[in-house]
């Protein structure tokens, strides 16, 4: 049996088909044209594997766009599916971070993976993923290459965490020749002390488990574990937690999903 | 069955034609008095030969104007409020001949201070708790003030005589408001939330009282026995849930709509709220002496702007069981320091009685509907 999960989130559009024991993965830029692009995205996962869209039991849709997905059998909030996502990416997770492309969510799991509290940010962009290319850009770096800091570097404070405001402020910085690598310390450290202050607010304990394509930056990661004194975990399948969950409900509708784990574990600070 | 759409239709027709309803009024000469709030305390002005009206403060569109004046980080409702009055865009606002306002959140008397130079504004004192002695001495004291107010500037006598029925008639009133709203202790809903927003709308813009109760009444009859035969009109697994915080009204139709959404597949079945079971929950003793019996009825109104106000907890937990609700949803208007803050309370308290909550922060603007969707979506899947 297959199913598929799709999550349309603001910066991309990710993927994951599974068959009942493992996943393939695919994620593309969401673009404008996010029925389109939803298609291709899981065009390329049934081409991988041999299959048509008629081989598929069901597909669930997530993420922002979710109603704009034509092909999906129905939608799922984010949250649940990221928890559904996280929970089965690493075991046990009862704290899941996801820091997205425009939003960063807390949610809190009970003993069987149930949704039990979230927390969500408001309305703009700071502290997300967008905030983190944004950045990222300016300051020129790759978006895979911004968690290459080198140790010893000296960490320049930054106020502002508005993507707007932050921008001037970073500029202002550079002009007075601050090294880059302290301003993109600093950017990091901002992001992540704003995070641990969401995970506070609903859940004081325990390991905590990144996902969102900002869980690719092992730097923030540890980041985050440092303010919160806590061990922060993810997967290298974090930023398709969404899309897993989704296929996993999807699978779980169909018949009880096997309790097979993701991929190894990988701790990124305590 | 009996045909309940041509009812629904009557009410908002009527609430429709509230602004001919009010200039005729006006033109008969009868003292028409603009209300914002639940305090204000209807018998008397109902007993001194005038007509209340809720003012319209629920729309985004005057917000712009009123923050000429007004600072931006002040609740959508004041803002609302004011930029309706200085613009001269609420029909009720301009056939009324004067605005009874009380002091209730700090933003709302100041804004009193700027809207009594549109108009004459009288601003009742209203404690800020419901405990010890001075404060009902001190809020009975101002409903006398007001009652000689009233006599003077509308030259009229508010007898005695003239409170009891003013008290009986909103009593009654009330009584079949309620009637209206406990449909939700069925077991199966029978309402929409947004048709029970219509009810408490009609509430506030029919000016024939004697009518409304008759409709309301008749509505509630009708719905109960098409249940009796079988009738289920809403989808009896829908998750079930109530409302509490700020005054709801036409812009927060949004956060309804995004419950009873197909995809979030809830339902509101109650509104701890202004206009709702907040005013509609408590009738005035008909046994005590008028103006004491009025005072306290008033006075124990459950809203955030009271310290302590752990009324409000025992009221959602009450119609929380009564209605048998899923969870409770807080909507929290931007900058309202009062409900915001005491959203920690409601949340500690409920959880302590396995009540599921979640509160969101919202203005009148419509861009966070898709925000909204997924918190209530979530929340709702989590149930």
């Amino acid at each position: 049996m297959y199913t598929a999960g799709i999550d349309i989130g603001s910066s991309n559009i990710k993927a994951a088909l599974w068959d009942g024991f493992s996943f393939e993965v695919w994620s593309q830029p969401t673009g404008w044209e996010i029925s389109e692009t939803s298609e291709t995205v899981i065009q390329v996962l049934l081409d991988r594997s041999s299959l048509k869209m008629e081989d598929l039991h069901q597909v669930v849709a997530t993420g922002y766009g979710r109603k704009m997905c034509r092909f999906a059998g129905r939608s799922v909030t984010e949250i649940t599916c990221h928890a559904a996502g996280a929970f089965h990416l690493v075991k046990g997770a009862e704290t899941v971070l996801d820091i997205g492309g425009q939003d960063v969510k807390v949610i809190t799991l009970d003993h069987d993976g149930k949704v039990t509290d979230f927390l969500m940010n408001d309305k703009c962009a700071a502290g997300t993923g967008r905030f983190i290319s944004n950045m990222a850009v300016l300051l020129g770096y790759d978006l895979k290459d911004f968690s290459d800091i080198p140790p010893e570097t000296e960490i320049q404070t930054i106020s502002s965490m508005c993507t707007v405001f932050a921008e001037s402020e970073v500029i202002s910085l550079l002009s007075k020749g601050v090294p880059k690598e302290s301003i993109a310390l600093g950017l990091l450290d901002s992001i992540a002390s704003r995070a641990a202050g969401m995970v506070l607010r609903i859940a004081d304990r325990g390991p905590v488990v990144l996902t969102g394509g900002p869980a690719l930056n092992r730097k923030l990661g540890s980041l985050i574990s440092k303010h919160l004194g806590r061990p922060v975990l993810t997967s290298q399948l974090a930023q398709f937690s969404g899309a897993i969950g989704a296929a996993l409900i999807a699978a779980k509708e169909q018949m009880d999903v096997s309790k097979k784990g993701g991929g190894p574990m990988i701790i990124m600070g305590f | 069955m009996h045909e309940i759409g041509p009812i629904f239709e009557v009410m908002r027709e009527e609430v429709a034609m509230g602004p001919v309803r009010i200039k005729e009024i006006s033109e008969k000469g009868i003292p028409i008095i603009g209300t914002y709030c639940t305090f204000t305390p209807w018998e008397l002005i109902n007993a001194a030969g005038g007509v209340p009206v809720s003012l319209c403060s629920t729309s985004e569109k005057p917000i712009g104007e009123a923050e000429k004046h007004l600072p931006r980080n002040l609740c959508p409702l004041i803002k609302s409020s004011y930029g309706y009055a200085l613009t001269d865009t609420c029909p009720y606002f301009h056939f009324c001949d004067m605005v009874l306002g009380e002091t209730t959140c700090d933003g709302k008397k100041k804004m009193y201070e700027y809207l009594g130079e549109i108009k004459d504004t009288y601003v009742m004192q209203l404690p800020q708790t419901v405990n010890g002695i001075n404060s009902m001495k001190l809020w009975k004291d101002e409903i006398l003030l007001l009652k000689k107010f009233l006599e003077s500037k509308f030259k009229v006598e508010i007898t005695n005589e003239k409170l009891s029925a003013s008290i009986k008639l909103r009593n009654k009133i009330h009584s079949a408001m309620m009637e209206f709203y406990s449909l939700a202790s069925l077991p199966s809903p029978v309402l929409t939330g947004k048709e029970i927003m219509l009810g408490s709308d009609y509430l506030k813009f029919s000016f024939d009282y004697e009518k409304t109760i008759t409709i309301i009444r008749d509505l509630t009859v009708k719905l109960k026995e098409n249940y009796a035969s079988g009738e289920r009109r809403i989808d009896p697994f829908a998750k079930r849930i109530l409302i509490t915080g700020c005054p709801m009204g036409k812009s927060l139709e949004k956060v309804v709509d995004a419950i009873e959404s197909k995809e979030t597949d809830g339902v509101v079945v109650g509104y701890e709220n202004c206009g709702n079971l907040k005013c509609s929950s408590c009738l005035v003793d008909e046994k005590s002496a008028p103006i004491d019996a009025i005072a306290e009825k008033y006075l124990n109104i459950p809203c955030s702007v009271m310290s302590p106000n752990t009324k409000r907890l025992e009221l959602i937990k009450k119609y929380a069981k009564e209605y048998r609700v899923d969870g409770v949803i807080d909507v929290i208007l931007q900058a309202c320091h009062t409900y915001s803050v005491e959203s920690h309370s409601v949340r500690e308290y409920l959880n302590k009685s396995g009540i599921p909550y979640m509160s969101v922060e919202t203005d009148y603007s419509q861009g966070d509907t898709g925000q909204l969707a997924t918190r209530f979506g979530a929340f709702i899947e989590m149930l």
